[in-house]
């Protein structure tokens, strides 16, 4: 069959089999590898990507069921070689060891950054609640959120003061 | 690599055009919505499907919470982030938000659907404990438009088996409201965050001049569906909800459920389980009635 989806702002059309996953599709058919592929359960969330601007896990998604929609994934995340403020935060605070849960990791936190810019750590943990890290004991990725937050926030505070 | 074994992947634009599909392709056909207890099934060749059917896009049909004064209507499509963020249910029945809060993590919740849930048959699902607890009934409907409304008890056949034929669909779910005070709540006992209940309970109390006019427990992952457990509400009802009365539906409820020992604990730490839940789920419904 033949599917058709926006993946970071551009459209792809591919001939693909019904039960192919979403996070094959990314990762093997449009070579995106920054989404990263584990468990295959819906339970680690390294696969975790937006579909129009919701984070959903990859890996229990049909690639079919994405046709006709908007995909974000990490490699949508930077604007050229600015890195987004939630990657910049996970660089500051040492967000990541290995890097395997990394770019679930920052998809989740983007969007609830989005959602809610200045979140608390309990905030934060529930966000990330399904999905899994092995290094950092969550910590740091909770640091490296609260950096984004406050840097988004004098970011807002600076642009608000030049146009005033 | 875990991936479904090969089917054809339609995409249905109606209710009514998913029920001509399925019944043009009949049993070797299954509607997916969220996907998230089917394609796991699938990848591990416990469910297998020449045809499914993707009723995603049904959402502006089927994803809404209605509020009337005897009843509230959920559609079948309405995702369980919808159903834990609505203000409106939470009000009437805080029991949803109570149960949403421990089902899955927020990313699957993104994804997942009360039909879904429903017609998954689990007998630890969190969903189907809540419509048993509220006494809800089901809509499905089938060909030519017709529609026919099961109670959860009739919608239930069995693990993993429901009522709903295969050239039908669940359409939506009708909790009936009364017009006593009521108060309702929902406990799960898991191994970690968001896993499938060791057990779960629910509770709705409905009081009137601080007297029960109807109580009703539901208890998941001690059966082979969600139970209902008529005896709770028969030595509830005429009383005053105190402590001893709570304790008295605790041990009916440990009494009569029929859990199994397996990898999340023993049948009697269920049982266990199963009192302490009811008691809580019960305390909890009754303080938020009267409030």
């Amino acid at each position: 069959m033949q599917v058709t989806m926006t993946v970071n702002g551009t459209e792809y059309t591919r001939e693909i089999e019904g039960r192919m996953l979403l996070v094959h599709f990314l990762r093997d058919v449009l070579a995106l590898t920054g989404t990263h592929w584990g468990c295959d359960t819906s339970n680690c969330g390294v696969c975790v990507v937006w579909m129009d601007g919701e984070p959903v896990k990859s890996c229990t998604v049909l690639a079919a069921m994405a046709g006709g929609h908007e995909v974000r994934t990490v490699e949508g995340l930077a604007n050229g070689a600015e890195l987004d403020p939630i990657q910049e935060g996970f660089r500051q605070c040492h967000g990541l060891q290995c890097g395997f849960c990394t770019p679930g990791m920052l998809m989740t936190c983007r969007a609830l950054l989005d959602k809610n810019p200045d979140p608390t750590e309990g905030e934060i943990r529930e966000a990330i609640s399904g999905q899994i890290c092995r290094c950092t004991g969550y910590s740091s990725i909770i640091r490296s959120v609260r950096w984004a937050a406050v840097h988004e926030a004098a970011a807002v505070a600076t642009e608000e003061a030049v146009q005033a | 690599m875990q991936v479904p074994a090969p089917f054809e992947y339609e995409r249905a634009t109606s209710v009514d055009q998913a029920i001509g599909l399925l019944e043009r392709l009949g049993s070797s056909a299954r509607l997916v919505a969220g996907g998230h207890s089917l394609l796991p099934m699938m990848k591990l060749r416990l469910a297998n499907f020449e045809y499914l059917i993707d009723i995603n896009d049904l959402h502006a049909e089927l994803g809404y919470i209605r509020l009337s004064d005897d009843e509230v209507r959920i559609g079948a499509m309405t995702r369980h982030r919808e159903l834990l963020e609505s203000d409106v249910l939470a009000g009437v029945f805080p029991i949803f938000r109570d149960a949403e809060k421990v089902i899955a993590d927020p990313i699957v919740r993104n994804r997942g659907t009360l039909g879904g849930s429903l017609c998954q048959a689990d007998p630890s699902e969190d969903l189907s404990a809540v419509c048993t607890t509220l006494d809800a009934s089901c809509v499905i409907r089938g060909p030519g438009g017709s529609e026919r409304v099961v109670t959860m008890e009739e919608f239930h056949v069995g693990p993993y088996e429901t009522a709903v034929a295969d050239n039908e669909i669940l359409t939506e779910v009708r909790i009936p409201r009364k017009t006593f005070r009521v108060g309702s709540a929902y406990a799960k006992v898991e191994r970690r965050a968001g896993d499938w209940a060791v057990v779960s309970a629910g509770a709705a109390v409905w009081l009137d001049q601080g007297r029960i006019v109807d109580a009703r427990v539901g208890l998941a992952a001690v059966g082979p569906n969600t139970t209902g457990i008529p005896e709770i509400s028969a030595a509830l009802r005429g009383h005053e909800p105190d402590e001893s009365l709570f304790e008295l539906a605790g041990a009916i409820a440990a009494r009569s459920c029929e859990p199994v020992t397996d990898t999340r604990g023993s049948a009697d730490y269920k049982r266990h389980l199963a009192d302490e839940l009811t008691r809580r789920t019960l305390r909890k419904a009754v303080e938020r009635a009267r409030s």
